[in-house]
């Protein structure tokens, strides 16, 4: 009589088998290992997608079920891509260091040190490795950093900041304060991350010989094997107590907390460990993105990152995921100059300029009339209808879902 | 009989504004009471302060055999030791099942770790259709609690209090919103409780107070005014003055 986890949740199921379908399918069209009707560029936007889709479940676990609204959870994604930007950097002029070294003695370890040191940093003006990059040398430490830095970040604001109760627009702006911080500090030459030259040349996987054609592949299921386990986990986490706890918390935190529950403990778990997702999702991206520098990290992504999640549906994690696809997919087609401009006569609408007025009308029109976003569509064909509440919302913080949004 | 909750000297002022003016109050581990007062005598301030929703600029409120200072607790905390709250509002989980809101509330460790990797076992769910059953929901586990009409919320909310199985109860106006009938069941109900567990109820319906035949204790610009029998207490020529005005 104990319905299993996959039985409690359909959509993990459907949601698996749409994402090998996908990742098979366009597997079976790259020119690596297929017809080549896929280019390898567009594999690579494929499989950036899918990591902008596992932060965007991270953004609704956060937002959409725990009701905190943060502005900086590209903040991480960012740092997890420096992480491992910084170990594709360092190994990869190693190997160039290395076998463009034209002396009959093999370099002593100070001076491939050194060599490194200035290939990496001469961009700068400086020939000294910093000593963030101690670890840099090393795949297993950097990884560890990939998960460490920012959930420690994470962890110590999550901490500051949910102790002293801050809650709602307050909250969003002291995250988005952080994420400003951040990336202005990275755009900084001394900062020890090569300023506002950010980090290159990540494509290059050292000690890979396979060209970008079958690397794009493999990115691309590395990317759908970490959506899938993270969407499988975000279930997991959303299907039981634990869950009611957190839409407990999005919808009336005080009751939350006289029933025992310490919501500042779970809130503090919930950012940090979706901090983590965000690193992860960004430590995959930033290699088939092939550059990462702190614009990256501007307080609008992390905007975006929550009218994706908007434009999907918020509360459910399919709805991150389509809102996330959907968006992206859209605005690279836009922002790529093939979609043919409007001529109005007197004036053309040159569709990479307003593309953004577009999203962002979109996204005013969903709030408006559509408050179930994309998702919406799927209750339509599971006949599912918002609860009649005469308007009231289903609780009464700042988070709580509002009653067009809500499932019946 | 050693008191559950000793509550010395407390006062609290808004805005200079003096809330609670220096009361004192106990109650003993099965026993109910009845707070009563006009508008403004500190009610509901007096249970912000027991459970930690509001701090008091002075006095002690004492907790348990072990004489646990409630004042260096968070809400969470003194929740945890035994002290359930209902409010005026009632205030569920709208957007979860009655299932899922009885489950919150049932009693078990409240730390993120294991609620992450807790999950309902035939007991538990035994437990909560029986509290279910006992306020009249024993049919609507699966709906929505934002569908329940407004009285069968405040069920709902005695319900997740029962799961909760504390050891005081805090009552905040039970009766408003609800029919005769169900008035009649929430005496049955609180008067039962009492017999193993300290009950609070505040209220200004004097009816439902006579009908719940205990001790009472009278509120009056933050301070305690009169305690005893009901009779006692309206026969009080203070209480008079200030019920009835001058």
């Amino acid at each position: 009589m104990k319905p299993g986890f996959i039985a409690k949740n359909p959509s993990v199921l459907i949601f698996i088998l749409i994402l090998a379908l996908f990742t098979l399918g366009v597997t079976l069209l790259s020119n690596a290992y297929g017809t080549g009707f896929v280019s390898t560029s567009m594999v690579k936007t494929l499989g950036k997608t899918l990591c902008l889709c596992l932060i965007a479940i991270a953004m609704d676990l956060v937002w959409g079920y725990t009701g905190i609204l943060s502005l900086g959870h590209f903040a991480f994604f960012g740092l997890g891509g420096y992480m491992i930007g910084m170990w594709l950097m360092y190994a990869r002029t190693r190997e160039i260091v290395v076998s463009s070294a034209s002396g009959a003695l093999p370099m002593t370890p100070q001076e491939l040190n050194d060599a490194i040191a200035s290939q990496v940093f001469g961009v700068v003006g400086s020939s000294q490795l910093p000593s963030i990059w101690h670890f840099a040398g090393s795949l297993p430490m950097q990884l560890l950093f990939v998960v460490l830095v920012p959930g420690l970040l994470a962890f110590v604001f999550g901490w500051l900041a949910f102790r002293s109760r801050v809650t709602g627009v307050y909250l969003s702006i002291l995250t988005q304060a952080m994420t400003l911080a951040l990336s202005l500090y990275l755009f900084q030459n001394d900062s020890g991350l090569r300023g506002n030259n950010g980090l290159s040349g990540l494509q290059n996987i050292p000690g890979v010989t396979a060209g970008q054609d079958a690397l794009s592949v493999w990115f691309l299921w590395a990317s759908a094997v970490a959506l899938g386990l993270g969407y499988v986990l975000s279930a997991f986490i959303v299907s039981g107590k634990f869950g009611s706890v957190m839409r407990g918390i999005r919808d009336d935190e005080a009751r939350v907390r006289f029933l025992g529950y310490s919501v500042e403990t779970y809130k503090l778990f919930v950012f940090t460990l979706t901090a983590v997702i965000a690193a992860l999702a960004g430590a995959l991206y930033y290699p088939q993105a092939g550059i990462i520098n702190p614009a990256e990290m501007s307080t609008v992504a992390s905007i975006y990152l929550a009218v994706w999640v908007a434009i999907g549906g918020r509360g459910r994690l399919y709805g991150a995921v389509i809102g996330a696809a959907f968006v992206s997919i859209i605005s690279t087609w836009f922002t790529g100059g093939r979609v043919p401009n409007i001529n109005l006569g007197f004036y053309t609408i040159n569709w990479v300029d307003w593309w953004q007025v577009l999203l962002g009308l979109s996204f005013v029109l969903v709030t408006l009339f559509a408050p179930r976003g994309l998702s919406g569509l799927i209750d339509l064909i599971d006949g599912l209808r918002a609860p009649k509440r005469g308007g009231d919302p289903l609780g009464p913080d700042d988070g709580a879902l509002q009653e067009k949004e809500a499932e019946a | 009989m050693s008191a559950l909750l000793e509550v010395t000297g407390i006062s609290v002022s808004f805005d200079g504004f003096k809330a609670i003016n220096n009361l004192s109050f106990e109650i003993g581990p099965a026993e109910l009471r009845a707070v009563i007062g006009p508008n403004g005598a500190g009610k509901t301030t007096f249970m912000d302060i027991v459970t930690g929703k509001t701090r008091p600029d002075e006095g002690r409120v004492l907790w348990g055999e072990k004489s646990i200072n409630l004042l260096k607790l968070n809400e969470a905390q003194i929740a945890r030791e035994g002290v359930g709250r209902k409010f005026q509002r009632p205030t569920v989980f709208e957007d979860q099942t009655v299932t899922e809101n009885l489950m919150m509330a049932l009693k078990a460790r409240r730390n993120p770790f294991s609620v992450l990797f807790w999950r309902p076992s035939g007991e538990d769910h035994a437990r909560v259709a029986a509290v279910a059953k006992q306020v009249g929901l024993g049919d609507q586990l699966d709906r929505k609690s934002g569908e329940l009409s407004h009285g069968q919320k405040q069920w709902l909310e005695i319900g997740m209090l029962l799961a909760q199985e504390p050891r005081l109860l805090l009552v905040d106006e039970p009766a408003a919103g609800m029919t005769l009938a169900e008035r009649e069941q929430t005496t049955a109900l609180l008067v039962e409780l009492s017999k193993t567990r300290a009950v609070v109820v505040v209220e200004h319906d004097m009816e439902f107070v006579r009908r719940l035949d205990c001790r009472v204790t009278v509120l009056h610009e933050g301070s305690v005014l009169a305690e005893g029998s009901l009779d006692h207490v309206t026969s009080d020529p203070k209480v008079i003055e200030v019920y009835l005005g001058r």
